[in-house]
């Protein structure tokens, strides 16, 4: 055994310089030179002021915008400390919770069928993503809040939502984000 | 399930399959020391690491000596990122100021990254400082999968040889896996995820003022580096607690798919080598049908489970033709998650796109079964093939005994000696997971750890303790694990589902490599044929999963049915 100490040792000391440092910190400097949006979060800036990522979900309350799915982070959208709500399929609190966002969607104007994702938590609890059907049902709510004509918001909508890439891969879905940055930009 | 979305799974699994024979033809050429295209850049790093370490790469180990070295550098990355951990606080790179990690916290998490399990009983936006997480957990992402393919080159030497002593030398095969085949393929990796949106950043957060006024901390970090490597050394440890469900780790469906490759791709290719350094070419083809048969069908059980969705919310209102939408993201859907819950469990990856607690109950039957079936489909970097080849002896034997013939493996006998350590692997596993499951569900402090109480919470102690022993990682999260009694236990259940497993496989490499290599005869059963994979794949769902039929019946089965009847816990 004494025999593999020196190999073992040296090897794991070499390798994390090697793998520990030297990969991570040259990925590091060229995503900066290559890519520095991206390797900086997708950040969206407006005046200068960072108001969000591309990628990640955020908390929308008022009737003016358009809601996010419901989030299972300690306060929602804690993009510092992501979670889904780990229920399982036949727990009571998720029945529970699942029948208060029903409760609370209807009472805003959202028709049943309500659309799956508007009552369930994803699975980082950061989705920045709701399904088209789910945008739909709350353009009447948001043309209200904000005044305008339904068929602008609704218009809005549809050039925010996105296909499948190459028509088979991912989801449609509209990214509530820039969906509403958009929506503020609208002319009222 | 939708045509598109068998659209999107069949498009994957063809990626990879086009992969299999110039992956395979490189590794081959990594391990018999030929020179390849990356030598002229790599092959001074190699020799000055030999030098440094005192290693002469033309002496070959026996057997013994081979697993002696593999024990050995395990031991020392344990020590090493045990050592990280708990002096995290004064160790550079902590922007967030995180303190040390909890001495049994620690010790659960560095056997699980040793032992390429890659458990999280810690939130690592939370937990981890950036040089834990690079210096640390990538490090061991990348030395883990080197060691298993290592055992798995030696595996394979054993049927290759005739009459031999020795097994190949594990410092050379464990630094050229290194070198040759994780490296290069992880720095394109994590370019490419860069490219897709992964954030590669030494800065611990970004904070934002949202919209409505309030303030959104976004937690950031080397993400890309090492989530290139959790998924090519299938690991499977994320970055952040949500793993690749969280955005920054996997932003679209695209990355989601390359994630899914990145995860089946060495593993696959793997049996193309097994195949080529045995000249019997057409057995890893064999090998590569088995899995995929084998894995498809899981993929196809997720997605039909998870597309029928919960009718217990539904009745309150949902519209029920979107699946059962809890813990999943939008841009992943039915099919792009069923696709990454059944690889990730049959690769021995571990990482998630979807809360696999929140899957309905036999969509959560399938990636636990998987788990338990031994990680061969394609299981892990190395790990997956020796597993496989175990299940293939056995698979000769039962057939010797119906047909009366003595048993034979590419041209090895198989005598009792080999039967016998083969069943000591394979019984690792139910005994692990079944006895520690047991012995918690019994236990009011282990029990009180439960997120979802009835069959669910059953299921939620079984997974735990299927994960940690199959070396997966992922797990049923209602269940707090990071208390003493399943830090301490889960990393026993790793430590043997690595260790205890992978000391008779060599066992059985060294009897085997010691044995003639007879040419094939009329008398041979043929091991490439569909009758044979066939026989293998009974063999796999009857040894390998039907000891746990009883729990899963308790679990997963009785929770199907209590779903269906609307009741909840």
């Amino acid at each position: 055994m004494l025999r593999q100490l020196r190999p073992a040792v040296v090897l794991t000391a070499l390798f994390t310089l090697l793998l520990g440092l030297a990969y991570p910190l040259a990925i590091t400097g060229a995503a900066r030179a290559l890519m520095p949006a991206a390797a900086g979060g997708s950040l969206i800036r407006k005046d200068g002021i960072v108001i969000g990522s591309a990628l990640i979900g955020q908390a929308f309350a008022s009737d003016r915008y358009f809601w996010p799915r419901p989030s299972a982070t300690g306060t929602p959208y804690d993009a510092s400390s992501s979670s889904g709500s780990n229920l399982g399929p036949t727990s009571a609190k998720l029945r529970e919770r699942v029948a208060g966002e029903v409760e609370r969607l209807t009472a805003a104007g959202i028709a049943t069928p309500i659309p799956e994702d508007a009552a369930t938590t994803s699975g980082s609890g950061l989705d920045p993503d709701i399904s088209p059907a789910f945008a739909a049902a709350q353009v009447a709510r948001v043309a209200k809040a904000r005044g305008l004509p339904e068929a602008d918001v609704a218009g809005l909508v549809s050039r925010h939502a996105a296909g499948r890439l190459f028509g088979f891969i991912g989801e449609p879905r509209v990214n509530v984000l820039k969906l509403n940055i958009a929506l503020d930009a609208l002319k009222t | 399930m939708t045509f598109i979305g068998w659209l999107q799974i069949a498009a994957l699994f063809l990626a990879v399959l086009a992969a299999v024979k110039p992956l395979g033809l490189h590794m081959v050429r990594v391990f018999t020391g030929e020179r390849t295209f990356l030598s002229p850049l790599l092959r001074p790093v190699e020799a000055g690491f030999y030098r440094l370490a005192g290693v002469d790469e033309r002496k070959e180990q026996g057997w013994l000596a081979y697993t002696l070295s593999m024990l050995a550098v395990s031991i020392a990355g344990f020590v090493l990122l045990y050592a990280i951990l708990r002096l995290q606080a004064f160790l550079p790179l902590n922007p967030q100021g995180f303190g040390n990690v909890a001495p049994d916290l620690a010790f659960n998490t560095a056997v699980s990254f040793v032992t390429n399990t890659n458990w999280q009983n810690y939130a690592g936006e939370a937990t981890m400082s950036h040089f834990s997480q690079m210096a640390g957990l990538t490090v061991q992402n990348f030395l883990s999968a080197a060691t298993g393919i290592a055992l798995a080159v030696a595996l394979t030497r054993a049927f290759a040889r005739s009459k031999a002593a020795t097994l190949g030398n594990f410092w050379v095969d464990f630094t050229r896996a290194n070198l040759y085949v994780l490296l290069p393929l992880a720095i394109v990796v994590a370019l490419a995820f860069v490219a897709l949106g992964l954030p590669q950043t030494l800065d611990a957060s970004a904070t934002a003022t949202t919209l409505e006024g309030g303030r959104q901390v976004l937690s950031l970090g080397p993400v890309a580096s090492q989530e290139a490597i959790k998924q090519l050394g299938t690991n499977g440890g994320g970055f952040f607690n949500a793993n690749a469900a969280h955005p920054f780790e996997n932003p679209t469906a695209l990355s989601s798919l390359l994630n899914i490759f990145a995860m089946l791709v060495i593993s696959a290719a793997l049996t193309y080598s097994f195949g080529q350094m045995t000249g019997e070419r057409r057995q890893g083809w064999a090998f590569l049908a088995t899995i995929a048969i084998l894995l498809i069908a899981g993929v196809g059980a997720v997605y039909w489970a998870e597309s029928a969705g919960n009718p217990i919310l539904d009745e309150l209102g949902l519209d029920a033709a979107a699946g059962n939408m809890e813990g999943k993201e939008i841009r992943f859907g039915m099919a792009g998650s069923a696709l990454y819950a059944a690889v990730t469990t049959g690769v021995s990856d571990g990482g998630v796109n979807a809360m696999h607690g929140s899957l309905t109950p036999l969509g959560g039957l399938v990636p636990m079964f998987l788990i338990q079936l031994g990680e061969i489909l394609p299981g892990g970097t190395g790990s997956g093939l020796y597993g496989l080849v175990v299940f293939a002896l056995l698979a000769v034997f039962v057939a010797g005994l119906m047909v009366g013939r003595t048993p034979e493996f590419l041209g090895k006998k198989i005598d009792g000696r080999e039967m016998k350590y083969a069943m000591l692997a394979v019984l690792i596993l139910p005994v692990a997971i079944l006895g520690f499951s047991a012995v918690s569900a019994m236990l009011p402090a282990a029990v009180a750890s439960i997120g979802t109480p009835g069959p669910h919470g059953l299921s939620e102690i079984l997974y735990a303790f299927t994960s940690a022993t199959g070396n997966n990682g992922s797990a049923f999260g209602g269940l707090s694990g990071n208390t003493l009694w399943y830090n301490t236990t889960l990393g026993l259940a790793m430590l043997l589902g690595r260790f205890a497993y992978v000391v008779p496989v060599m066992a059985i490499a060294g009897s085997i490599a010691a044995k003639v290599k007879s040419p094939a005869s009329t008398g041979t059963f043929p091991t490439h044929t569909p009758l044979f994979v066939g026989l293998l794949i009974g063999i796999i769902l009857i040894l390998g999963g039907l000891q746990f039929f009883p729990a899963l019946a308790l679990g997963p089965i009785v929770e199907h049915f209590a779903m269906l009847a609307g009741t909840t816990f």
